[in-house]
């Protein structure tokens, strides 16, 4: 049978929602660094702080998922 | 200051705090949960106590039982410090230790001060003689105890106190046209990363110093607290920034810091936005005004979910050897908890710049001159 819960599976989702947000900031970031080396340190940084709000979002969504299942 | 000699400090923070997470490596199998990131409480004797009576590891009430506050701060083994628990009832204020709201074997005592006091579901409630809980006098029960929570939170303010004061003393003493000295030559560079990277370009020159000491509070208090939520043993592991209440008033906070010193070009542009069609001024005017909470909520919600992810998944991966049932287990999991624990400490920075930054934003934004340009309006206004 099926066993867990349906926010389960919405944690699954914002999971898949914060992989597909980051791996395009980490493309974008590569590229970036890529075409101009020198500017590397300051596209690393850019690259975490977008990173850190794109999780948040994901993370709203876990909340959500914890606040559903207890 | 260069971001080689911020990368280096990092680098040097870092080493120290992996050593400090590898002790995670001595969790054995009669050890209590080796209590990684989040909190240690009486609950691990408890789940010692309950593994004999029922052979069952309960994995999310161990994990909820490390995430949430606690009325006493588990030390090792058998140890706990039982804080005070304070509350006010229509009888007046009672003060006495936690330790009497448990029994031996760990579970909910009823103690009787001016009322049965029981703890249900970690709140304390007023019971009667049966048991039962008296909804009534329940609800004229304020509970202002000392939970480990607040414990935690007077330890950081105090280590706050001691390290920003005595860097500031030294400010004092030698000025600020000689090179820093000691505690000095490691918050300065911190300090300035705060005032040229955050406040400078959201705030502008001119007003950037009116904020800084609030800026830079948050930013430390949510680093230290961080910081300390993330050592597994007294006098950290209490998990203070990963509790809705903490983020909550940090983020009340900046509400009023940012409505209060709000001008009018910010209140027009939320109520009445210049440059649009009257139709779109008064669609805009809803939402506008739903911003102006959504984004301290936004802060909040974004710092709470962080830090606690970040301690539900290294108190998960610790869990797993209680799940396996060896202490084998612990060569996979034990690595892997401290290659989550570095995350954790990147996290850790990273959320309070984050929190930081976003604040002078919004400071920013609502200090903002007006620029008259700025709205393709014909009519001069």
């Amino acid at each position: 049978m099926v066993v867990g819960s349906v926010a389960a599976i919405g944690a699954g989702l914002a999971a898949i929602g914060a992989g597909i947000g980051i791996g395009q900031i980490g493309k974008g970031a590569v590229e970036g660094i890529a075409r101009q080396p020198e500017a590397a340190n300051e596209i690393r940084s850019n690259m975490i702080v977008a990173a850190a709000f794109v999780e948040a979002v994901a993370l709203f969504a876990v909340v959500v998922a914890l606040l559903g299942n207890g | 200051m260069t971001f080689r000699s911020i990368k280096s400090l990092l680098v040097k923070t870092f080493s120290v705090f992996s050593l400090l997470l590898a002790t995670q490596a001595f969790a054995g199998e009669n050890h209590a949960p080796a209590p990684a990131g989040a909190g240690t409480e009486a609950t691990p004797a408890a789940e010692a106590h309950g593994a004999k009576k029922e052979g069952d590891f309960n994995v999310t009430e161990t994990i909820l039982e490390h995430i949430k506050d606690d009325h006493s701060w588990h030390l090792w083994g058998h140890t706990s410090i039982h804080l005070p628990v304070i509350l006010k009832t229509s009888k007046g204020f009672e003060v006495f230790s936690s330790g009497k709201l448990v029994d031996e074997h760990h579970e909910p005592a009823v103690y009787k001060g001016n009322f049965e006091y029981k703890l249900i579901e970690g709140k304390t409630k007023i019971v009667d003689a049966n048991g039962n809980v008296d909804v009534e006098a329940s609800k004229q029960l304020w509970d202002f105890s000392i939970t480990k929570n607040v414990a935690s939170l007077f330890v950081s303010v105090f280590i706050l106190l001691v390290v920003l004061l005595s860097a500031a003393a030294g400010y004092k003493k030698t000025g600020v046209k000689s090179a820093p000295k000691g505690l000095q030559s490691f918050m300065e560079p911190i300090i300035l990363f705060v005032r040229d990277e955050v406040a400078i370009p959201n705030i502008g020159t001119k007003k950037a110093g009116k904020y800084m000491p609030f800026l830079l509070t948050i930013f430390f208090l949510i680093l230290i607290n961080n910081f300390l939520g993330l050592i597994p043993f007294f006098p950290g592991g209490a998990n203070v920034s990963g509790n809705i209440a903490f983020t909550m008033t940090l983020a009340v906070f900046v509400f009023i810091v940012v409505n209060v010193s709000a001008n009018k070009s910010y209140w027009e542009h939320i109520f009445w936005m210049p440059g649009m069609h009257w139709s779109m001024k008064l669609f805009l005017a809803p939402i506008e005004l739903i911003g102006v909470f959504t984004k301290p909520i936004s802060l909040m919600i974004r710092l709470f979910a962080n830090i606690t992810a970040g301690h539900i998944l290294v108190l998960s991966l610790i869990c797993l050897i209680f799940i396996f049932k060896t202490v084998f287990a612990s060569a996979i999991a034990v690595p892997f908890a401290v290659f989550i624990g570095l995350i954790e400490l990147l996290v850790a920075f990273l959320q309070a710049f984050i929190f930081t930054m976003l604040a002078a934003m919004y400071i920013g934004m609502a200090t903002e001159e007006h620029h008259h340009d700025a709205h393709g309006e014909a009519a001069h206004h």
